[in-house]
């Protein structure tokens, strides 16, 4: 029996198209999972089913009937009860609150009453099997906890549809297996679970069916066993399986050298289970995964954006410190980073091409040792020949360029600063194929010239094409390292898919 | 699952009462009297007015804001209520509009806060401005009201003798306990208190979870003016006349109370009670110096500097440490 329908949903933000005419369909009694990448759109479908967003078009049905729910209150009160991605819950108060703030039971004079609300609270936590003390502060508890609180809350009222969005980023294996246990349960009562994940195992473990986005599009719906994994992988990135296998081009390798980053345990908690990873100079090294994989977290954490708390690092050998580890420090060991988004984190439009690759130079120098003017143009003049940027001279400022050459300006700011290590993050996303194939030809002559590049990039041709060896990352894990003639697309994506 | 024994939830508020034992222990072993029932009554009469102005402000800081416009609002009822009282009206007449002036004043900016997302601080800053203003435009001089009938009887009559030394609690200061009450009922038993709360705390996912964010800010904000007006109402039968220089810079008392309190400004955490011992412990420290006499009086406000500096010092760590087991 179909319980909910969308009949082309559009959504656009400020001219961007979130979501293109998506028709899905859910039954009671089943798990139906929703997959693609980050961005596809699949947050977005939900929060206009739940009505956080107005649609900009299309329509919602709910047993058949037309709805557009003006708020969240109102699709729980239709029977459609969610959970979204993190703890949206309130720390600081109760359990019991957080399960029943916004329907909580009366007594006299129409005061809470706090005895009823704490019976009710731990009656919808004994569904899930868990026995916590209601009247203590949600913030006492692990976020594992507090997830799970999150889907009490949701079970709390009387629904027909379960939304998880995420609901597993915070549980370890006992608890997954624990809630996947809670899910059939409710499906063979004839609940409907529309489940979101980007855990490719967990999918399997647990959904009937399987809905793929990308682009803010529906790829299609397959029942879970009509989909193997690969294709799954392949459609959420938008290729067809055979595409994926056709031979890949690749240029020569460089002389590989010394090791110049050894790093092993690296990882934080909730962010990267320790890996290990090694680059030698002369050698490029990708990271691959679906978006959401880890890889940005790598580069953040090798860089010291974020502190580690766990893992040695090495640079030529030389151990690095774990405490008070920061960018600044990484600079002086010989890293460059740079950083995934240009625009945020990276390019300084206002200024001048000269300007912006004097940047990192400067600082690593410090604040007294100033550079001349006349240095600083032989830098940028070299620069701008080097890497073949596009200005008419160095005074230009970097807004009037183009993306490609932004970019370039960014890695020539890092390359004035000689590194031993260059981590390149997604340096060619929103440039065009021309200026792309250039920043790839870029990044393997840094190699021939001894430097050891990280290269991430949500392409995996380019990957692919481009390094010497592809470690895998699949849900916050290294699951996999290819090497010299293995690295081509099909394999990769077999890596990444957990089928290598 | 692991516990904390003390929910660090509670340790803003323990150390306001232990700062607040700590500040009347110490008077009374220095000064003979100190401990007594009169001083306890002044004390609580002189910073009636306050106390009432610290519960709206407690409320706005609860639902994540922030009230500006309290001591411009308590000048603008006054000079109004004394105003209209030299014009003839009856005095109680004119409290109850000062007081239905101040809660639309309040519910205005609600309004503007709530529905058109304009920050709290300008919105109540601009706020401030216009009620100071205005209350010059009603009278640029202070006026009196001393023998006003009205006035008279509040004074003379609506009193409770407590004990049978001739000591009473005034009207202010049982409209003052009347209102905490109500406040710390509020807060705690009606889903409308909670709101607040949930709102303060994290306003995504109170949305999320159901809550009327909007409403529920424009309420706070309706109240915090209710509770201002009311704070005028009680410091111009305190004075018994209506100024419009009184109180400037009183909303930051207000919040001060709030924070030593146990009160966090990022919102949603604190107990209305907690603005009750804020205010006493402002008080305390004014009358400790009192009693010392030879101090100069305005090292009251370096004292209460520095509490507020020592009560944000110690709510960032516990925030930090809430966190860091939230990772």
């Amino acid at each position: 029996m179909e319980i909910l329908r969308t009949e082309g949903i559009e959504k656009r933000f400020r001219g961007v198209q979130a979501l293109r005419k998506v028709d899905f369909s859910l039954e009671a009694g089943e798990i139906h999972a929703l997959m693609g990448e980050n961005g596809a759109g699949k947050s977005t479908l939900i929060k206009v089913i739940t009505g956080v967003y107005p649609p900009s078009g299309g329509q919602v049905f709910l047993q058949g009937k037309p709805v557009a729910f003006p708020s969240p209150l109102e699709a729980e009160k239709a029977g459609i009860s969610t959970v979204y991605q993190e703890v949206n819950l309130l720390p600081d108060l109760s359990v019991a609150e957080n399960i029943c703030i916004g329907r909580e039971p009366r007594g006299r004079l129409g005061l809470i009453d706090h005895r009823a609300m704490r019976r009710r609270a731990e009656t919808a936590l004994a569904r899930l099997d868990i026995q916590v003390d209601v009247a203590e502060s949600l913030s006492s508890y692990s976020i594992a906890i507090q997830q799970l609180i999150a889907i009490a809350r949701a079970l709390d009222i009387d629904c027909r549809l379960l939304i998880l969005d995420e609901p597993t980023s915070s549980l370890d294996e006992n608890e997954v297996r624990e809630l996947f246990g809670v899910m059939r349960k409710l499906r063979d009562q004839g609940m409907a679970i529309l489940f979101i994940t980007h855990f490719l195992d967990q999918v399997y473990q647990v959904s009937d069916r399987i809905t793929v986005l990308r682009d803010g599009q529906k790829v299609g719906t397959w029942r879970s066993e009509e989909l193997p994994r690969v294709e799954m992988v392949a459609r959420m990135l938008g290729k067809t399986v055979a595409e994926a296998e056709a031979p890949v081009d690749r240029n020569g390798s460089a002389a590989v050298g010394e090791p110049v980053l050894e790093a092993h345990g690296l990882g934080r908690r909730n962010m990267l289970y320790p890996i290990d990873l090694d680059v030698r100079a002369g050698e490029q090294v990708g990271l691959a995964g679906l978006l959401g994989s880890g890889r940005s977290e790598v580069a953040q954490l090798l860089f010291g954006v974020v502190p580690r708390d766990s893992g040695q690092l090495r640079m030529k050998g030389r151990l690095l410190p774990q405490r008070f580890w920061s960018p600044r420090k990484a600079l002086k060991a010989g890293m460059a980073l740079i950083a995934e988004d240009r625009k945020v984190t990276g390019i300084i439009p206002d200024l001048t091409v000269r300007e912006n690759i004097m940047l990192a130079l400067q600082a690593s120098e410090g604040m007294w040792k100033t550079l001349s003017r006349k240095r600083q143009q032989e830098l940028a003049e070299h620069f701008i020949q080097l890497l073949g940027i596009k200005t008419p001279d160095g005074e230009q400022l970097v807004k009037n360029l183009s993306g490609g050459n932004q970019q370039k300006v960014l890695i020539a700011r890092w390359l004035a600063t000689d590194p031993q290590l260059m981590i390149l993050d997604e340096p060619t996303r929103g440039i065009d194929v021309g200026a792309k194939a250039e920043v790839a030809a870029l990044t393997r002559k840094l190699c021939v010239n001894g430097m050891a590049v990280i290269f991430i990039s949500s392409e995996l041709e380019e990957v692919a094409r481009g390094c010497d060896r592809v470690v895998v990352l699949r849900d916050h894990r290294r699951v996999g390292e290819l090497n010299g003639p293995e690295v081509c697309l099909a394999a990769i994506m077999q890596t990444i898919a957990g089928q290598g | 699952m692991k516990r904390l024994r003390f929910p660090v939830r509670y340790v803003p508020f323990a150390a306001t009462v232990a700062v607040f034992l700590l500040v009347y222990a110490l008077g009374i072993c220095n000064f003979r009297n100190f401990g007594s029932l009169r001083v306890f009554l002044g004390l609580l009469h002189d910073n009636a007015y306050l106390g009432i102005a610290a519960i709206g402000a407690e409320m706005v800081i609860l639902s994540g804001g922030i009230d500006l416009s309290v001591g411009a609002v308590i000048a603008f009822t006054g000079v109004l209520i004394a105003k209209l009282a030299g014009c003839g009206v009856n005095a109680g007449a004119a409290m109850a509009l000062a007081l239905a002036a101040g809660t639309l004043f309040g519910a205005l900016q609600g309004v503007l806060i709530a529905r058109y997302r304009l920050p709290p601080f300008l919105v109540t800053l601009g706020g401030m401005f216009f009620a100071r203003g205005s209350s010059y435009m009603i009278s640029e001089e202070a006026i009196g009201i001393l023998n006003n009938p009205v006035i008279m009887v509040i004074e003379d009559r609506l009193q409770i003798a407590v004990g049978n030394r001739g000591l009473t609690l005034e009207f202010i200061d049982m409209l003052y306990l009347a209102l905490l009450v109500i406040a710390v009922v509020f807060m705690q038993k009606t889903t409308a208190g909670r709101r607040v709360y949930a709102v303060g705390e994290n306003e995504q996912a109170a949305t999320l979870m159901g809550i009327p964010v909007a409403r529920t800010k424009v309420m706070v904000y309706t109240l915090a003016g209710f509770c201002s007006a009311l704070a005028g109402i009680a410091f111009t039968i305190y004075l018994k006349s209506g100024n419009p220089l009184n109180c400037i810079g009183l909303e930051m008392d207000a919040i001060a109370a709030a924070v030593i309190g146990g009160t966090l400004l990022t919102g949603g955490v604190g107990y209305m009670i907690g603005s009750f011992f804020g205010v006493l412990v402002l008080g305390l420290i004014q009358v400790l110096i009192m009693f010392q006499g030879n101090i100069n009086s305005w090292w009251t406000r370096i004292i209460v500097g520095a509490l507020v500096l020592v009560f944000i010092f110690m709510q960032n760590l516990i925030t930090q440490l809430s966190n860091r087991r939230r990772i």
